[in-house]
């Protein structure tokens, strides 16, 4: 199946998804289907550096929110489009991605890893103290009720919910393609042997950025559309704890060698998540990750996917 | 004619343990060389500045014409230089198949500029994996493999490099009798195919057959260079290998 037949096939179900969620009239299904969609988007461009390359990634709030205070920038200095802002993020973060990837992957393990959670903090230090974007008191977007799309009056919630779905088409259609591609051989040899891949001729230090770079960016577009949403943003918020260990979570949980892997991750964790938000309370959240976390690492190693492809092995060849 | 390999004055240094002391060393095409020299004497760190794991702090390693200081390891692999490692490093999540397929992805196809059908690519992992005897295997992963297995597919990855030199680190440590000989073959029949290759071994009977020439490192210097039957009677090494 090429990327265009794959694309085509997830728009399919993004509007299936669309269509129930009318069928259904509920604006929280709008709401939650947001940060699981999110939560896709992030968990898969967190595994194209950490499941394809094995480089672990403990910034990604970082770049989410370096995509959330552009859109606030902008916001401030000139209104663009949400789509707009979306690509803004992706250039600011993929830089960041690129400038970081840079200076720290000649770093390897747990100190690359310090290093990303260094860049969070450091960030985060820099928009605190940056009065434009509202430093620590955070700043206010108010979104319009509905947009005007082509003569539609469409609830800003729902254009929100469909930009989402789009990017997370987009993410995984990269993801698919990159693993299938030489660039994906590339990145496995480099989470497999680095000295080897080297020796049979991998530029490793050019694909570990080409990695960083789109990373960023995916992290980057998935944060600029999140002050519309939320509506009052402040740097506690954009860089939660939450965005940096889901975005590790979900892959290791749906399995990080393939693209299905954060997906199932994302829905799963991300959809528990907001039934516990609401039964419970969402300050048992990381709780829930960290118990899964745990069952994962000890039950299914390799994620669900992984287990799921093991009991089709053994269930092929009794 | 001129060397393929020209080494010229190198030293390596870590911290304050010198490694390699001003090595002077030359290849002409084709040949087979053979290097030794006690544990910790330098062989591995030569080969990791010749092939660019390593950056040596002075002198010069040529190849093939050109100087390669400061090229990384990837580029002298697209130059020609290939390798096997001493502890075999596969690709541990890929197939044999697509273990070889990399350096015809990276290497090959960088080189030469056009990239391969899908079929070529298979047609030709299979021929490198026939010529080492792990044909059947092709779609097991490196895990499934035994030692000399595990050697065969190192030197099969090095192979699908198209090299001009190989250097072959310690390709028979740990093997049986009949297991170097089948090593010993596959290296004379590179060797055949007009590959230069470097043999740095312990085992002395393997070098002894298979070199041209021996060069010999003690304490990250060369001291001895020239036919094998002369070398391994040179004063020095029999004092390097015997003690006084």
């Amino acid at each position: 199946m090429n990327a265009v037949k794959f694309s085509l096939i997830a728009i399919a179900v993004g509007l299936v998804v669309m269509a129930f969620a009318t069928w259904l009239h509920l604006d929280y299904f709008y709401f939650a289907g947001y940060t699981i969609l999110q939560y896709v988007v992030l968990a898969t461009a967190w595994n194209i550096l950490g499941g394809y390359c094995g480089y672990v990634n403990f910034g990604s709030a970082a770049f989410f929110a370096l995509g959330a205070y552009s859109s606030v920038f902008m916001h401030k200095f000139f209104p663009v489009p949400v789509p707009v802002l979306m690509l803004i993020g992706a250039v600011v973060s993929g830089i960041v991605g690129l400038g970081t990837g840079y200076l720290t992957l000649r770093l390897r393990g747990s100190f690359f890893a310090i290093a990303t959670l260094a860049l969070a903090v450091v960030l985060q230090t820099l928009i605190v103290n940056w009065d434009y974007v509202g430093g620590s008191r955070g700043a206010y977007i108010i979104r319009p009720e509905t947009i005007d799309i082509v003569g539609f009056q469409i609830n800003y919630i729902e254009y929100l919910f469909v930009l989402m779905l789009i990017l997370a088409v987009i993410a995984l259609t990269t993801a698919r393609t990159i693993e299938r591609s030489q660039l994906g051989f590339g990145f496995a040899t480099i989470r497999d042997d680095e000295l080897a891949a080297e020796a049979s001729g991998v530029p490793t230090l050019r694909l570990k950025l080409i990695a960083t770079t789109l990373s960023g960016a995916f992290m980057g577009m998935a944060g600029a559309p999140f002050p519309y949403y939320i509506g009052y943003l402040q740097p506690a918020s954009a860089f939660s704890l939450d965005y940096a260990v889901n975005s590790i979570a979900m892959p290791l949980i749906g399995g990080t060698t393939s693209w299905i892997g954060p997906l199932v991750g994302s829905i799963l964790l991300g959809s528990l998540q907001q039934i516990a938000t609401v039964t419970i309370s969402s300050a048992i959240n990381l709780l829930i990750v960290g118990i899964l976390l745990v069952a994962f690492v000890i039950i299914a190693p390799n994620g669900l996917v992984g287990l799921v492809q093991e009991h089709w092995r053994k269930w092929r060849r009794p | 004619m001129s060397p393929l390999l020209h080494v010229e004055n190198i030293s390596k240094r870590f911290g304050g343990f010198v490694a390699l002391d001003g090595i002077n060393l030359e290849v002409q095409p084709g040949e087979r060389l053979g290097l030794i020299g006690p544990n910790g004497s330098g062989k591995s760190t030569l080969v990791n500045c010749i092939c660019g794991t390593l950056h040596n702090e002075s002198g010069s390693v040529s190849f093939d014409g050109h100087v390669v200081n400061g090229l990384a390891a990837h580029e002298r692999t697209h130059r020609g230089m290939a390798r096997s490692f001493q502890l075999p490093r596969p690709f541990h999540s890929m197939s044999l198949a697509d273990n070889l397929r990399i350096p015809l992805l990276y290497t090959v196809h960088a080189r030469k500029g056009q990239l391969r059908s899908a079929g070529d690519l298979d047609a030709r992992c299979h021929e490198l994996l026939n010529m080492v005897g792990l044909l059947a295997k092709a779609k097991q992963m490196p895990r499934d493999l035994t030692q000399v297995e595990m050697r065969k597919l190192e030197l099969a990855r090095a192979m699908a490099a198209e090299p001009k030199l190989l250097i072959a680190d310690e390709a028979m440590a740990g093997l049986s009798h009949s297991e170097v000989e089948d090593i010993l073959t596959l290296l004379r029949r590179m060797n055949d195919r007009g590959i230069t290759v470097i043999l740095i071994e312990h085992i002395m009977s393997a070098v002894m057959s298979f070199s041209q020439r021996l060069a010999v490192l003690v304490s990250g210097k060369k001291i001895a260079d020239g036919k094998p039957e002369d070398v391994v009677r040179h004063d020095e090494v029999v004092r390097a290998y015997i003690g006084q």
